[in-house]
């Protein structure tokens, strides 16, 4: 029985990893969710024989149905009804509740005692513990600041100083009960799991909303590194093998994002944002406004326009006018393309979704490697909602919060039409040198407002 | 099944690889779908909680370890409802005509 059990955790650890790869190209993601899908239907329901609840098989049974029918009961409906936009919260969310399952997995370990003369074990039961606790209550502050409930960045003086003393109580907890046996107290135990999940809120409240995506995948490679160790506690190689590719995939993810945001890691975790150093460079020249007619007839009589979606495009949920408009201009034959900056949206990947979402083919939305070198030949770049990914400040202002991070450079294109709902500054508060620009124009008002004119005056042509 | 330290070790290091090699070639179009399906396959950790039911005695550990197959199954099914709905819709223009 317990071969046939493993034999089947072993096929969904395969199932895994080849599902994670297929999901590595947009030809066969969809197959991969599905291969990964099966592998996790095959592991739970294999496990309702698993010898651990032959003891007492009903209790077992009942428990487990029930939980799971909650949990991802909840878990279906919501992730059905969540629009495209909130996914980057929504993603943290349920990264969240695995975490806390690896950590509430420790706790029951842990107040059992069963394997508190093991160190190994219970140094990993304790990590476990650790990493998944500080992973589910990160995650919660991480979604509640996406999702607006939690607007404020909590920082006071010496922050760090506390975040960092509250850290080395909860490792000195830690080492206690992974080397005293079973010799640790309950309310340890217990101050141990409440200083470790306070840490988790400590340590990402501070944190502004502009960097949460870095966060997000920072806690998912934390989750993933958890259930690893739980395997690891409990016996199951299929959890290690999963947990861990999934820890060490969301570290390099989490890499790539950070630097796609030119933030450094320890930069997002331990500073923050806009602490810059010297007055940023002044701004000379005005922005001058154009109307949505003369610009429709300017896109209209190019070869070449590259529109550069942001987030204030998902926002006013004009992506699919705009996917409208380009039609309309690609059969008039004009070349279209999006060109996609890595953090365009709330995280990587986010606008290729959103895009994807109103019916845009991925073949002609570019990312940055790609289409940089293009705006110079370019007649119009479009910017619709886009702000700081477009700022040639941080190609040249060296005082500006941005400086080095890579941005698209629709400022070199011959025109640059910028939609935007306001004169205000964006999301980071930081001026954008581009909109005061000669070959600059600026199209006011609220983004689908806008794309419907644009639409309405190239039909007309 | 009981597992020596070091084979430990060495499921670790090569998952850990396995892991490194598989995102380093991914496209950014696919990073928010692709941290999502990762999202979901720790929702593996659904199947230490279901054990860590059996294991547990009394009502708080009960308790504890039902809390851990809800927040599991919450990761696992919402992390597979997302995902597919986020690839569905990667469509290519070249199928389309």
């Amino acid at each position: 029985m317990e071969t046939f059990i493993n034999l089947i955790y072993l096929i969904a650890a395969a199932l895994f990893i080849l599902g994670l790869k297929r999901m590595s190209s947009p030809v066969t993601a969809r197959d991969g969710i599905v291969w990964a899908g099966v592998g996790m239907v095959l592991a739970t329901v294999v496990t309702f024989i698993h010898p651990a609840g032959s003891e007492d098989f009903s209790r077992f049974f009942l428990i487990n149905i029930a939980a799971i029918t909650i949990g991802g009961g909840i878990a279906w409906v919501t992730g059905k009804k969540v629009k495209m936009t909130d996914m980057p919260q929504m993603i943290a969310l349920y990264n969240g509740m695995g975490g806390g399952a690896a950590a509430a997995i420790s706790a029951v370990i842990l107040i059992q005692q069963e394997y508190s003369h093991d160190i190994i074990i219970q140094s990993m039961a304790v990590l476990g513990a650790l990493i998944g606790s500080m992973a589910f209550s990160g995650s919660l502050i991480a979604y509640a600041k996406l999702q607006g409930i939690m607007r404020k960045t909590y920082r006071f003086e010496n922050q760090q100083l506390v975040n960092g003393l509250t850290f080395l109580v909860v490792i000195l907890l830690g080492i206690n009960l992974a080397i005293s046996g079973s010799d640790y107290s309950m309310f340890g135990l217990f101050l141990f799991f409440v200083l470790a999940l306070a840490f988790g809120v400590m340590s990402t409240a501070p944190i502004g909303g502009a960097d949460m995506p870095v966060v997000i995948s920072l806690y998912n490679a934390f989750t993933g590194l958890a259930v690893g160790l739980e395997g690891y506690v409990l016996g199951i190689p299929a959890m290690m093998i999963a947990g861990i590719v999934v820890g060490s995939a969301g570290t390099l993810l989490t890499q790539l994002m950070a630097k796609a945001m030119n933030r450094p890691i320890s930069n997002v975790l331990f500073s923050n944002f806009g602490d810059s150093s010297g007055e940023a460079q002044e701004v000379t020249g005005s922005m001058k406004e154009i109307e949505a007619s003369d610009a429709a007839i300017q896109m209209a009589f190019a070869s070449k326009v590259l529109i550069i979606p942001g987030y204030g495009m998902a926002v006013a949920q004009a992506q699919h006018k705009i996917w409208e408009m380009t039609k309309l201009l690609q059969e008039r034959g004009v070349e279209v393309k999006f060109a996609i900056h890595p953090v365009a949206g709330r995280m990587p990947g986010h606008m290729n979704v959103l895009l994807a979402e109103a019916g845009v083919p991925y073949d002609i939305i570019a990312d940055l490697d790609e289409i940089n070198e293009e705006f110079k030949n370019t007649d119009v770049a479009l910017v619709i909602g886009a702000n700081d990914v477009v700022n040639p400040a941080a190609r040249n202002d060296k005082n500006s919060p941005i400086y080095g991070m890579p941005i698209l450079n629709a400022d070199y294109a011959s025109n640059v039409i910028v939609m935007k709902r306001g004169k205000g500054k964006g999301f980071s508060g930081i001026e954008n040198h581009l909109f005061f620009e000669e070959n600059t124009r600026m199209l006011y008002g609220d983004a689908q407002a806008s794309a419907n004119k644009l639409v309405a005056t190239i039909k007309e042509l | 099944m009981v597992i020596e330290g070091f084979v430990a070790l060495y499921i670790f290091m090569l998952a850990a690889f396995t892991g490194y090699e598989i995102i380093s070639k991914v496209p950014v179009i696919l990073h928010t779908p692709l941290m999502s399906g990762s999202n979901f396959v720790h929702g593996i950790v659904l199947v230490g909680a279901m054990i860590a039911v059996g294991h547990a005695d009394g009502f708080w550990q009960s308790a504890i370890a039902f809390i851990a197959v809800v927040l599991a199954a919450g990761n696992a099914v919402g992390g597979y409802v997302v995902t597919e709905r986020m690839l569905e819709m990667f469509t290519s223009s070249k199928k389309d005509k």
